[in-house]
């Protein structure tokens, strides 16, 4: 084994399933008419009947133990079709939680990303469609089912954003294990959702590059314009370095570099250290997503922020899938603590 | 995918940082700056006897991987390492291209380590647009006339050889009639004048009046030196000077710690950001030089590598003079300079990044037209 940057057979094969299943499963329609819940039920059992939902969970437990770098590959297909659909999160809430009626996606489970205040998550990702919580309050990770709303508040993403209790009118709550094991499980979400932002890069590139080469103004083609080819250009380097920082956090995942087993080496530039790495995918796949975006809505000219055109979906995505977690500028600093620990302040 | 080195280039990584221990002092350091000259003679003759060079030389069926940790160490240790990459890559043409006289004379003397090559290439007129060069090499008797002039032709006035394209056809299009020489400095009719630079590099302008040369000099065919270039550019693009923001991190970092401004959010949030844009300069970098290992030519790739790394050195290596204020526009060597006037070094070093090898436009370019499939816009 030794440096690669193509995809493992395994990987192309899964990536050419699940490819083949949003063409034909999850158009843009369907992405539209899910809106504004952000829910498609139609494509979640269709998901169940492949077994998809099964596919993060213990082998033990009837899953499919699948690792990080193979849940990355069809992440990333998720975000280039922005399937109406709380695959990763419920992939992240099996591992932790893999009861039968989630592995068999008969239910759907999530991950609070933030702990719990007074005993609600607030804003919880898939928080309006999860029948399990997966999250820490009163420090503990705890998992708690409750009758999903089936509704939340309007949000930029159209994503099925909500208010969770873990105390109060629920059915159920495990204690999973201390708070401390939620860091785990959201180094997960981050590293799939970093892969679902270079998706909705990667496809709004390909929306971009379709684009200038059809639309003409004075007489040519706005594609053979240098300044709208430079602003296209600057993504393609940007988006693999997302895609390979998400598969490189993956990669150390799977290899067991985690809990201090790799190697975080700044003098030399060396990190294979799976939280370093989860952190700085996710940074640099928001960034790259709401640059993909920004630049191709705004080489539609006007048409770009009609709701018509599909570049405003991934655009709204590209933010509302990134900024549940928070500021980007917590994440780096978080970053920087898991880089050089936490310096104290010098007098 | 899998991010691992193969265990014989760890191997080899750490048999390099042992030499450039060995050799890369701060007298070696102080010597390269004062003089502008990026070499150092010592460190090059131990990088040739130990086979380093050989090794490390670009081209098909070599080891790309070999040369990327070659300069990427080298950028890492901050050790004046300019002219031997500049000679590994004339090397990997010669050895592509060359005639059995090349490579038992300019080849070995360059993977020696002894020897070292400059780039004849732009001209005053012709940077970007090469093909626009005016140098003449004109058919005599006993071989080639040559006379024009070149610009940046860095390490001219320590270099054994000059690499020099000339037109030799006037009418064959804009890609046709180029041919390739490789020419003896001490040839007579060479006169070098230095450009000083504010990257604190010293470059050169080369003139050729009337320098005769035989056909042993021709690399590849006549007329047919747009071929070699394209086999030299590929070589050089995308896979070396992308590894500046690590020992610019490495430096800043210990300034802060050192005038106990490290545990500020502020300084901490970008230092996370210079270390996400190390990581994916260092990541593109090393999909360039697996893309070469698996016999692709990596054009697009090494552009992506390229433009992404070196405007990512500038915005940092800028950010931290800013942010370590007036102690960060003090030079090296200056008493109370931030990072030992590190900081100001790269802010300098990291300007011609953007312009060597390529332009950002340049590679702009070649990432829309190539990559990206838009049309040609120039």
């Amino acid at each position: 084994m030794a440096l690669d940057f193509a995809l493992s057979e395994d990987q192309e094969a899964i990536a050419d399933v699940f490819r083949a299943f949003l063409a034909n499963e999850c158009s843009v329609e369907t992405v539209r008419e899910a809106e504004p819940l952000g829910f498609a039920p139609v494509l979640w059992e269709k998901l169940r009947s492949m077994d998809a939902t099964a596919m993060a969970a213990p082998a033990g437990e009837g899953g499919g133990e699948a690792p990080l770098a193979i849940l990355a590959v069809v992440a990333e297909a998720l975000g280039e079709a922005v399937a109406p659909t709380p695959l990763v999160e419920h992939w992240v809430a099996t591992t932790a939680h893999p009861v039968a009626a989630l592995v068999s996606g008969e239910q759907i489970a999530t991950i609070a990303v933030r702990p719990s205040v007074d005993g609600v998550w607030s804003l919880v990702p898939a928080g309006a469609v999860a029948h399990w919580v997966v999250g820490v309050d009163d420090r503990e990770l705890v998992a708690v089912r409750s009758v999903p709303p089936m509704e939340g508040p309007a949000n930029h993403a159209d994503a099925p954003l909500a208010d969770r209790s873990a105390r109060d009118g629920i059915d159920e709550r495990v204690v999973l294990g201390p708070a401390s094991a939620h860091m785990a499980l959201l180094d997960r979400w981050r590293v799939l959702t970093a892969s679902a932002l270079v998706g909705i890069a990667q496809r709004a590139l390909g929306i971009g590059v379709d684009y200038v080469m059809e639309r003409e103004q004075f007489g040519r083609l706005i594609g053979s314009f240098q300044s709208i080819q430079h602003g296209l250009a600057d993504l393609p380097g940007s988006i693999d370095g997302a895609r390979f920082l998400a598969h490189k956090a993956a990669w150390a995942h799977d290899e067991g570099s985690t809990d201090g087993r790799g190697i975080v080496d700044m003098d030399e530039g060396v990190v294979t250290e799976f939280a370093p790495l989860a952190a700085m995918a996710f940074v640099q796949a928001a960034d790259a997503a709401a640059v993909a975006t920004d630049r191709v809505l705004h080489y539609h000219g006007g048409y770009g922020f009609s709701l018509e055109y599909d570049i405003q979906l991934y655009f709204r995505r590209a933010r509302g899938w990134a900024n549940i977690l928070g500021d980007p500028a917590r994440e780096r600093l978080r970053l920087a603590d898991l880089l050089w620990g936490r310096d104290e302040a010098v007098a | 995918m899998d991010f691992r080195l193969p265990e014989e280039h760890e191997t080899l990584r750490t048999e390099i940082r042992a030499l450039l221990d060995r050799h890369v002092d701060d007298d070696v350091v102080e010597e390269s700056h004062r003089t502008g000259t990026n070499h150092s003679a010592p460190l090059a003759r131990a990088l040739g006897e130990a086979g380093i060079l050989a090794r490390a030389m670009p081209g098909a069926g070599k080891d790309p991987l070999a040369m990327w940790l070659l300069s990427s160490e080298a950028e890492k240790a901050g050790a004046p390492f300019d002219s031997v990459g500049m000679s590994l890559v004339i090397a990997g043409v010669l050895d592509a291209v060359g005639t059995e006289h090349q490579k038992a004379t300019a080849l070995a003397g360059l993977l020696s380590g002894e020897e070292l090559v400059c780039f004849g290439l732009t001209e005053p007129q012709g940077g970007s647009d090469l093909p626009a060069i005016t140098t003449r090499a004109t058919r005599v008797a006993d071989g080639w006339v040559v006379s024009g002039a070149k610009m940046w032709t860095t390490m001219a006035h320590v270099a054994d050889w000059v690499f020099l394209l000339a037109r030799t056809e006037s009418d064959a299009g804009r890609h046709g009639g180029f041919t390739v020489f490789i020419i003896p400095m001490d040839t007579p009719g060479i006169t070098v004048d230095p450009i000083w630079t504010v990257s604190t590099e010293r470059s050169n302008a080369t003139f050729y009046d009337d320098v005769r040369v035989g056909d042993e000099a021709v690399v590849g065919e006549v007329d047919g030196g747009w071929a070699v270039m394209s086999l030299m550019l590929g070589f050089e693009r995308g896979m070396a000077s992308t590894g500046h923001l690590t020992p610019l991190l490495r430096r800043f970092r210990q300034w802060a710690v050192e005038a106990g401004v490290s545990a500020d959010p502020l300084l901490r949030e970008r230092m996370a950001q210079i270390a996400i844009d190390a990581q994916v300069s260092e990541l593109l970098t090393q999909r360039t030089v697996w893309t070469a290992a698996t016999g692709r030519p990596p054009g697009t790739e090494g552009s992506m590598a390229k433009v992404f790394a070196t405007e990512a050195y500038q915005r940092h290596a800028r950010w931290a003079q800013a942010t370590a204020g007036p102690e960060g526009l003090l030079g090296l060597g200056e008493a109370g300079a931030a990072a030992d006037g590190w900081i100001d070094y790269d802010v300098r070093h990291s300007i011609p990044m953007t312009l060597q090898g390529g332009t950002s436009e340049i590679n702009r370019n070649n990432i829309a037209e190539r990559h990206l499939g838009l049309p040609r816009a120039r």
